[in-house]
Parts: structure tokens; C-alpha cells; sequence
């Protein structure tokens, strides 16, 4: 019995120890090696920061980090200000089958690629899509109007593309919360913002923080819907990534990106935990 | 004096079911009311109504004497203990009782005050900066009392708060909640599907059924004098029987059930000529029970039965006995004195009941 349970414990962790070690910790090793190393001549290497150095000191790699820090940011708010209202909606007010209609709503623009909804985002703001024609049949504007190309656009396919990932989490805590705490905030005199800010609020904060966390990866890794909607300069970090490696074939600088771009992360979410004095256990479990 | 709390023909329909029909009553201030009635009966659309979660379809609600309908529920002079009490898990005790304080704009200093004051009042001083889920259920009950209380409503509502304690607690919670009600003197409307809660610690029960009140009436009243067959079978037990009026005199019945026993009856004020239809309610603990025939000179119906089953039950036993003239079963107390200690099933015995307990109503009247 002891001896079967022993089997079963290692064929189960097996797949899991196989991907950790083969998919993320050999490779991350090896990019990390990568990443430390300069090359001196045609297949010589050396030990070396340069490629850290490089990235400090040219200000349109900072710049670009920044920025896309700072837009990852904005739309994982934009997002939960959005996907907020739609929750509670979905969570507290809607019954039975609107209920579950609903949620497959938020779910169906997720049985296409990401990539075809990009492009159907394309179609809709490109000078001769949808919304530009309509502003011109109905004489608001007198010529075409260009929507893409630019941070708004990004900001739109971004949050569009997150949505779900905010929605989820949000429904799930705020559905756990029970009308009748709701109802006695409004009995004992509580008022509709008092109430969101002091119960539903700290009641939906794991799934608020854990939402965030997703939409902010998602947003910072993301690679298609900037390319696309933000055209050419779109300056995305993860571009940057992208043309060191497959452009200009230099994977030291490439690696060395990747991993700045892991240490922002990581140290955006745990200031974000912090920030809300919430554990990762906490909103996980 | 004007009561603290008035309805008057309050109605409230949800599409085509009437929930509550035209239910008028008042209490008086510093009393305790209890609503008790089947599930779906109603009292639970009354009581959201008080609260002012939901809007009557007609009729009013007045407390001490002003109209609240157009009252949001923030803003009314009533607090509710909830069935699960909804205390706010994400806040501390302290936190939970001041909510309401914070709420109406007091200082922090009074509201600690305050709130250290009900602490007291309750029982459980110093527990202020406790997790709500550290709580015991006796404890998270009376947190929730005080929470309404510390805001000093005109009335507090509670919706069978006691429905999620085990069974000792129940018992050690009514006797608390009839004292804190004394002790606090506000006016307290319990609603309840449980008799036992509703007769221990009220003054005055409404026993509901489909909407509408049946009865009102002091706990004694209704046990005792019941005024419709739903208040006779749901307030305590009653053996049943339906039978014909052989003969009417003033109040007094004789009357001939269906498998052919001759029962005698009170009618109590209730229209019941000879030849009508009723039905009979006699209490199992109203029938006494004998070895010997002679002990029951003293009433008026006699029977002589055989044991069919005994159904113990602590104080709360019963034995059922079949009748030789009828062959109808009937339920009858045990007492526990030790007389019948060795009873057992096929015995002879005497049962026997006075007419005044045997109350009759007109037959198909609810």
C-alpha cells in the first residue's frame, strides 16, 4: 500500500518536475549565462556585464522600459475599472440564466485567436474601417480619420484582450460575498460608495490583486496587440526583445532584456502585494 | 401610546402570488413580537418590507406613528439581525458594532465609547479587536444584536437568527434574547418558523399561514384557545379527527367522527349547528391516561384502548394507543412520573379528556 502511494506520488510530480526543469529553469540558467557574456571575436566569448550596461545607458531602451512599465500599469487599471462594474453586475444582480449567458458572453471573443481579434480591432479603427466611414457618412469629420497607430489604440486591444482575466477572479469573489452583508451595510445606514469602499471592496481585494497580477503580466509580455495597433513605433519592451533576437541576432542583448523585463515584473507584483498588504498565498489559495 | 411599529393592510403581490395579504397589526413599544408561521408563508416579504428592502404593493407601515414607505432602508429607525447574521467578515468586532456609528458621522472617541459601552451590555467586554470568525455562534449572535443596538433603533427586527445553532445553544440563546430585549427595552419583532422560540419569549405571536394572519394572541391564547384548525395543528400537536354535530348545547358539542367515535367538543363563540361538519383538535398532552378506569370519572370523554406503540422521547414521550370501538389511533403524553414505567406495547389502558380541550371548528374553514 505504502510502496503504491510512493508510485503514484512520483508518477504524478514527475510531469511537473519535467516542465519546471526543462521548460523554465534550464532555460532561464541558460539565459541568464547568455545574458553575462560579451563577445570579443568570432566565437569567442567572455564573462562580462556589458549587455546590462548597454541597456542603462542608452536612454530609447530605459525610455522604452519604462513606458511599457507605465502603460502595463494604466491598462491593468483601465481594465479593473472596467471589468469591475461587469462583475458585480454578472455576480450580484444578474439571476439564473442571464446570469450564465452573460459570462459566456465575456467568454466568446476568447474562442478566436488573439490575433484574429486584433485584427478585427483593425478593421474598426483603420482609416477606411468602420468607424471612420461612419464619421464621415454621418458629416462629423470631413476626411478619413486615422485610429490606429497610436497609445490609445494600444491601450483599447489591451484592455479589450485582458478583460476576461479580470472578469474571472472578480466574479468569483464578489460572488462569494453574501447579499445579506451587503443588505445590513445598507440597514445599519451605510450609503451605496460607503458600502462599496468598506465591504464590497475589502471583500473582492484577493480577487482584485490577483486579477491585476494576470491583466499586468499579460500587458507587460504582450507582444502581438502592440505590434499591430501601435504600428511600428509602438515601443513595446517585449519588441525590443523580439528584433534582438530574430532582427539583429544578438540573443546576449536579447537575454538581457528578458531578464530586466522579469525583474520588473516581479518587482511590480510585490509591490503591488504589498501596496495592499495582501500575500500572494492569500489571493492564490 | 402610540406603538412603535404599525401595519396596516399590508399587501405585496410578485406577479401573479399575493406573498402577504392585507396583514394589519401594531406593537407596542418595548414589546416582543413574534411572527411565526411556515416557511413561505409571507413573514419573511413583512419583515424585508419593515426593513424597507422591499417596496408594499399597498398598504402602510408606520413607526412610532410617522409613515416609512418613502424611508430608504438606510435611513430608517429599524435595524435587522439577519439570519446568518451578516456580520462583516472583513472588519473586527469593534469595527462591526461602530460600522453604523462611523456611518452617522459621530466622533471616533464616542463611537469607541459606545461601542465599549454595548460591549458590556452584552456580555463580552474586551473582545473588541477579535476576527469576527474567532467567534463563537452564541457569541456572533449577540455581536450582531449590539451592532443594531448600539445605533438605538425605534425597532429591531430579527429573522430567525437562531435557525444555525445547535440545539443546547438555541435553548440558552431564547432565554438570552428575552433578557437582552428587557435589558436594552426596545421593541422586538421576531420572525420564526419554530414554535418553542416564538411561545417562550414573546408577548405577543401573529401565527401566519399563506399570506395572512390566522391568529394574534398571547402565547397562552393561541396553545389554548386556537381560533382556526392552522393555529390548532401548528401551534403544539393535536390528535385530528373530522366527525359530524349530533348535538349542540350553547357551546357545548357531541359530535360523531368518521370511523364512528363520539366525541364531546367545544365550539368556543365558532357557528356550529347540529348536522354541520367540523374538525376536532384534542391535545396528546390534554388526554389523560390510566390503568384504571375509575380514575377518569372526572371527564367527559372516555375511551378504553390497547398500546400500540410507545414513542419515546425524554420529557417529550408519547404513546399511541388504539381505541376498541373505533379502531382509530390516538397520540397521548406519557407522563414521567413512574406510574407507567412498565408499559408496553399491546397493555390495556383508560384515556379519557375533558370536552373544554377539545377544541371544534367548522369543517373546509382553512
Amino acid at each position: 500500500m505504502r510502496e503504491g502511494t510512493r508510485i503514484g506520488f512520483i508518477l504524478l510530480v514527475t510531469p511537473l518536475l519535467l516542465w519546471l526543469t526543462l521548460l523554465i529553469v534550464i532555460p532561464h540558467i541558460d539565459m541568464l549565462l547568455i545574458s553575462l557574456r560579451e563577445r570579443v571575436g568570432v566565437g569567442e566569448y567572455q564573462f562580462s556585464a556589458a549587455n546590462y550596461l548597454t541597456f542603462l545607458q542608452e536612454p530609447l531602451y530605459l525610455w522604452t522600459f519604462l513606458r511599457t512599465a507605465v502603460m502595463s500599469v494604466t491598462a491593468t487599471l483601465i481594465t479593473l475599472l472596467v471589468a469591475f462594474p461587469v462583475a458585480y453586475y454578472i455576480a450580484k444582480m444578474a439571476k439564473g440564466r442571464v446570469k450564465s449567458l452573460l459570462f459566456l458572453l465575456c467568454l466568446v471573443p476568447f474562442w478566436v485567436s488573439e490575433l484574429v481579434r486584433t485584427f478585427g480591432w483593425m478593421i474598426l479603427l483603420r482609416e477606411t474601417g468602420i468607424v471612420s466611414s461612419l464619421l464621415q457618412y454621418l458629416g462629423l469629420v470631413d476626411g478619413p480619420v486615422e485610429m490606429l497607430y497610436n497609445d490609445a489604440a494600444i491601450m483599447t486591444g489591451l484592455v479589450y484582450t485582458s478583460m476576461l482575466f479580470m472578469v474571472v477572479p472578480l466574479i468569483t469573489t464578489l460572488g462569494s460575498l453574501d447579499d445579506a452583508v451587503i443588505e445590513a451595510g445598507y440597514d445599519l445606514g451605510g450609503s451605496g460608495p460607503s458600502i462599496l469602499r468598506e465591504i464590497i471592496i475589502p471583500h473582492a481585494m484577493p480577487g482584485i490583486v490577483s486579477g491585476c497580477i494576470v491583466v499586468f503580466m499579460l500587458s507587460l509580455g504582450n507582444y502581438l496587440t502592440p505590434t499591430m495597433l501601435g504600428g511600428k513605433d509602438s515601443l513595446w519592451f517585449t519588441e525590443l526583445i523580439y528584433s534582438q533576437f530574430i532582427v539583429r541576432f544578438n540573443w546576449e542583448l536579447g537575454a538581457a532584456f528578458g531578464f530586466v523585463l522579469l525583474f520588473l515584473s516581479s518587482f511590480i507584483v510585490w509591490a503591488m502585494l504589498r501596496l495592499t498588504g495582501q500575500t500572494l498565498e492569500k489571493t492564490m489559495g | 401610546m402610540t406603538p412603535d411599529l404599525e401595519c396596516i393592510d399590508l399587501t405585496k403581490r410578485f406577479g401573479d402570488t399575493t406573498a402577504v395579504k392585507e396583514v394589519s397589526f401594531s406593537v407596542p413599544p418595548g414589546s416582543f413580537f413574534s411572527i411565526l408561521g411556515p416557511s413561505g408563508c409571507g413573514k419573511t416579504t413583512i419583515m424585508r418590507m419593515i426593513a424597507g428592502f422591499l417596496q408594499p404593493t399597498s398598504g402602510d407601515i408606520l413607526i412610532k406613528g410617522k409613515s416609512v414607505l418613502d424611508v430608504a432602508p438606510n435611513k430608517r429607525p429599524v435595524n435587522m439581525v439577519f439570519q446568518h447574521l451578516a456580520l462583516f467578515p472583513m472588519m473586527n468586532v469593534a469595527d462591526n458594532i461602530g460600522y453604523g456609528l462611523r456611518r452617522a458621522g459621530l466622533p471616533k472617541a464616542e463611537i469607541t465609547r459606545k461601542v465599549g459601552e454595548v460591549l458590556d451590555r452584552i456580555g463580552l467586554p474586551g473582545i473588541g479587536h477579535r476576527r469576527v470568525d474567532e467567534l463563537s455562534g452564541g457569541q456572533k449572535q449577540r455581536v450582531a444584536i449590539a451592532r443594531c443596538m448600539v445605533l438605538e433603533p425605534d425597532v429591531l427586527l430579527l429573522d430567525e437568527p437562531l435557525g444555525a445553532l445547535d440545539l443546547k445553544l438555541r435553548e440558552r440563546m431564547k432565554i438570552e434574547l428575552k433578557a437582552l430585549q428587557a435589558d436594552f427595552d426596545t421593541t422586538f419583532v421576531y420572525i420564526t418558523h419554530d414554535q418553542s422560540e416564538a411561545l417562550v419569549m414573546s408577548d405577543q405571536i401573529a401565527v401566519m399561514n399563506n399570506g395572512r394572519f390566522e391568529q394574534m394572541g398571547t402565547a397562552r391564547d393561541l396553545y389554548y384557545r386556537p381560533q382556526t384548525p392552522f393555529v390548532a395543528g401548528f401551534v403544539g400537536d393535536s390528535n385530528r379527527w373530522s366527525g359530524r354535530v349530533e348535538r349542540a348545547e350553547g357551546d357545548t358539542l357531541e359530535l360523531r367522527t368518521e370511523n364512528g367515535l363520539l366525541i364531546r367538543g367545544q365550539a368556543h363563540g365558532r357557528a356550529l349547528a347540529p348536522g354541520s361538519s367540523a374538525e376536532i383538535f384534542v391535545r396528546p398532552e390534554a388526554v389523560r391516561l390510566s390503568r384504571n378506569e375509575g380514575d377518569l370519572s372526572a371527564f367527559d370523554n372516555r375511551m378504553s384502548c390497547r398500546v400500540t406503540s410507545l414513542l419515546f422521547n425524554a420529557a417529550a414521550s408519547r404513546v399511541l394507543v388504539r381505541d376498541a370501538e373505533s379502531d382509530g389511533e390516538i397520540e397521548v403524553s406519557l407522563p414521567q412520573s413512574g406510574e407507567f414505567d412498565g408499559l408496553s406495547r399491546g397493555d390495556e389502558v383508560h384515556i379519557g379528556w375533558s370536552g373544554d380541550q377539545a377544541n371544534c371548528f367548522p369543517a373546509g374553514a382553512g
